[in-house]
């Protein structure tokens, strides 16, 4: 299952560190960051619960980059 | 600006305030004395106002065990200045690098919203009618399907539909990139995102605004940034290489050369003491580092294929991922499906040869003869007849299939058919060496009557098209096609296509561009261009599937990489130059990012240049390569 994701991030790098951290996370398949268009797209294992995962993903992405935001 | 960028700007302006009175004391310009700790609090209170994020966000790291990012190399250099008593210099830095911050937030802001403001061709609104006949203005999102809107002169359609009343002519420049007027009548599709130019229409819905034209193709070019290129995974495993690394060369440069200057008493009299030594060189490493923030390449290189999908997109060239723009621009070698793509995919009759009788009176007898089927072929004829068709005069109607129709018109006995069907009755076939086209041959009671030669028009602008690709770098076009190679050789001459390969069945097509991607040396790439319906494994197996004519047609945009959203053939050169365009704005931004920053670092390694001159040089070179990335948006002259 896939799903896009609004973000909010400052700059190119912490977006490519974001999209590391998402894939790392259990029940990412894979995951994809645009910092031009401020959206993260998942692509979920089959069977992850996908609020779980995400919210997983949120809290590595804040260890990489504390300004990072994602809208869930 | 945003309400964080505004925070950072109040407390940048109040930094500045408090750290120019201070400095100027600490210069003795002022002259006023104080004791070193007084000074040093006096530089605090600026240095944290303006810092105190990035010490946070630095101490942060070191906590996740993310140690080295931008954060960590800001503190690290001005802690290290302030610890070496320049309080002024250090403060400098940390104020200077966050009004860089700051022109960086902005800039990548103001040409993001740009670039996305170019791309919105959906209007806000949509006049819905209501019972009484009149309209209320209301949110494109709220219209169900099936509603009545109302588009008036001047006005963008926001919703796909059908007319159901009024006729007008439309501006499908949103969508195709080119604004030669199209006309709508009761009963034909609209598509959102188009302007509607002259009357007044009513148009029934067909879908919801998020499911129209115009928010498909946003969403598509959204998503083509995701998908990302060769040079964007190259850029970002080189910044997570290069920081570390930077921070470790900063770390041998602070510390190495004052060892060794202390150890061997080499050079050691051009300095006053030990002490002189190390500040001298941690100096040299703290301008290091602030060089070496990546930020410039790391941020043009996104911007650069965002903007350049942004003015494809505006041509009416939707590319689906930033690695296919990437992809075109090496691109020689280009096959393209034959009917419907070269050629118009309407049959019309353009010579009748041997005829015993007058043409028209041979055209009426076909005509009737074929007046039941709705195969392309007898449609042609029916058109080029002209006349009306009087189904009574037709009778005793046999179908052979693979050969043609046998029919009685007017008491005369007609065969209408192919050479088959001309053997089959017995007529012989006169030879006919003129023009290549599908024949069909016409037998009045039983005896030859004339053949027609039924030709596939080439589209306008094919041989312009051949002549831009050629300039634009593709050595070898080839066209596959099902039709007989008579057929196809005329058509590719006429075309400008210097191959061809004829009678293919659908899975030979597969076959004949896997033979044609062996064939591609170095690298190169092979595109296909179909109009994406029928074309879905061949456009899927070439490196990169170009869809024509999509405009309305959701099949093709799905299967194809690349989708031209009107039918003209030159804009497959027009994406092409699009691509090698971005490619050149992105390499020359690398390779003057990096040719800057190896300079400036050779000169702070050396002691010639010095923190002010760092972050000038790190601001600076972000700032030109953002404004270069741009470029990429002005394509339309390509």
């Amino acid at each position: 299952m896939k799903k896009t994701y609004k973000i909010d991030v400052d700059c190119a790098n912490c977006a490519n560190l974001m999209e590391e951290e998402a894939k790392k996370t259990p029940g990412v398949k894979d995951a994809a960051v645009s910092f031009m268009t401020l959206k993260m797209k998942v692509e979920f294992e089959d069977g992850a619960d996908t609020e779980s995962v995400m919210q997983d993903v949120l809290k590595n992405c804040k260890k990489a980059e504390p300004d990072c935001e994602i809208f869930l | 600006m945003n309400k964080k960028q505004k925070n950072l700007l109040a407390r940048i302006i109040v930094a500045a305030v408090l750290y120019v009175p201070v400095f100027l004391i600490s210069e003795g310009i002022v002259k006023l004395e104080m004791p070193r700790w007084a000074l040093f609090l006096l530089f605090l209170i600026p240095y944290l106002t303006v810092g105190n994020d990035i010490l946070y966000k630095a101490f942060l790291g070191i906590k996740n065990r993310k140690v080295f990012d931008e954060c960590f190399l800001m503190t690290v250099a001005t802690l290290g200045a302030i610890i070496l008593g320049e309080y002024g210099e250090g403060v400098a830095v940390m104020l200077l690098y966050q009004v860089g911050e700051l022109f960086q937030s902005v800039a990548v802001g103001k040409s993001r919203k740009s670039i996305s403001e170019l791309m919105d061709i959906r209007p806000d609104y949509a006049n819905l009618l209501l019972e009484d006949g009149g309209t209320e203005r209301v949110d494109p999102d709220e219209v169900e399907i099936g509603s009545l809107i109302v588009v008036g002169p001047g006005e963008k359609v926001p919703i796909d539909g059908v007319v159901e009343e009024g006729s007008s002519a439309l501006d499908t420049a949103a969508l195709t990139g080119e604004s030669r007027p199209r006309s709508a009548g009761v009963g034909d599709p609209v598509l959102s995102g188009t302007i509607n130019l002259s009357g007044v229409l009513k148009i029934r819905t067909t879908a919801d605004f998020e499911e129209s034209t115009a928010s498909k193709i946003l969403d598509l070019v959204e998503n083509a940034a995701s998908h990302k290129s060769k040079s964007e995974t190259f850029i970002a495993k080189f910044a997570r290489v290069y920081t570390p690394f930077v921070c470790y060369a900063a770390l041998a440069l602070a510390l190495l050369p004052p060892l060794f200057i202390l150890i061997t008493k080499i050079g050691l009299n051009s300095y006053s003491g030990a002490g002189e030594v190390f500040r001298d060189w941690v100096m040299r490493a703290c301008a290091f580092l602030v060089i070496s923030c990546p930020c410039a390449v790391v941020i043009s290189v996104p911007l650069s294929f965002f903007a350049g999908l942004g003015g494809a997109s505006n041509q009416g060239i939707l590319i689906k991922g930033s690695n296919y723009l990437e992809t075109l621009s090496d691109v020689t070698t280009v096959a393209f499906d034959k009917t419907g793509t070269i050629t118009k995919g309407n049959f019309e009759v353009s010579a009748v040869h041997h005829n015993t009788m007058d043409k028209a009176r041979l055209l009426e007898l076909a005509a009737h003869a074929e007046c039941h089927s709705s195969h392309p072929i007898s449609l042609s004829l029916q058109r080029a007849y002209g006349g009306p068709i009087d189904a009574a005069r037709v009778s005793e109607v046999e179908e052979i299939s693979g050969h043609g129709i046998c029919a009685k018109v007017d008491g005369t006995k007609v065969a209408v058919g192919n050479e088959r069907l001309m053997e089959r009755l017995g007529i012989s076939v006169p030879a006919c060496e003129q023009d290549a086209g599908t024949v069909i041959h016409v037998a009045a009671d039983g005896a030859y009557a004339g053949h027609f030669v039924i030709r596939d028009e080439l589209k306008d602008g094919i041989p312009e098209a051949m002549d831009a690709l050629k300039r634009a770098g593709v050595k070898r076009s080839v066209m596959l096609t099902g039709d007989i190679s008579k057929v196809a050789a005329q058509v590719a001459r006429e075309a400008g296509i210097s191959e061809f390969r004829a009678e293919l069945l659908p899975q030979d097509k597969v076959a004949a561009v896997e033979a044609l991607l062996a064939e591609a040396q170095g690298g190169k790439k092979l595109a296909f261009v179909g109009d994406g319906i029928n074309d879905a494994p061949v456009l899927s197996r070439a490196d990169i599937g170009i869809a024509m004519g999509a405009l309305g047609s959701d099949a093709a945009i799905e299967a194809a990489d690349v989708v031209l959203m009107d039918d003209d053939p030159r804009k497959i050169a027009k994406a092409i130059a699009i691509s090698r365009k971005c490619l050149r704005i992105v390499r020359e931004n690398i390779i003057f990012a990096l040719t800057v920053k190896a300079l400036c670092l050779i000169l702070s390694a050396l002691g010639l240049a010095n923190m002010w001159l760092a972050i000038m040089a790190d601001v600076g070179v972000m700032i030109l390569a953002v404004l270069n990335a741009i470029r990429c948006l002005f394509v339309r002259k390509l």
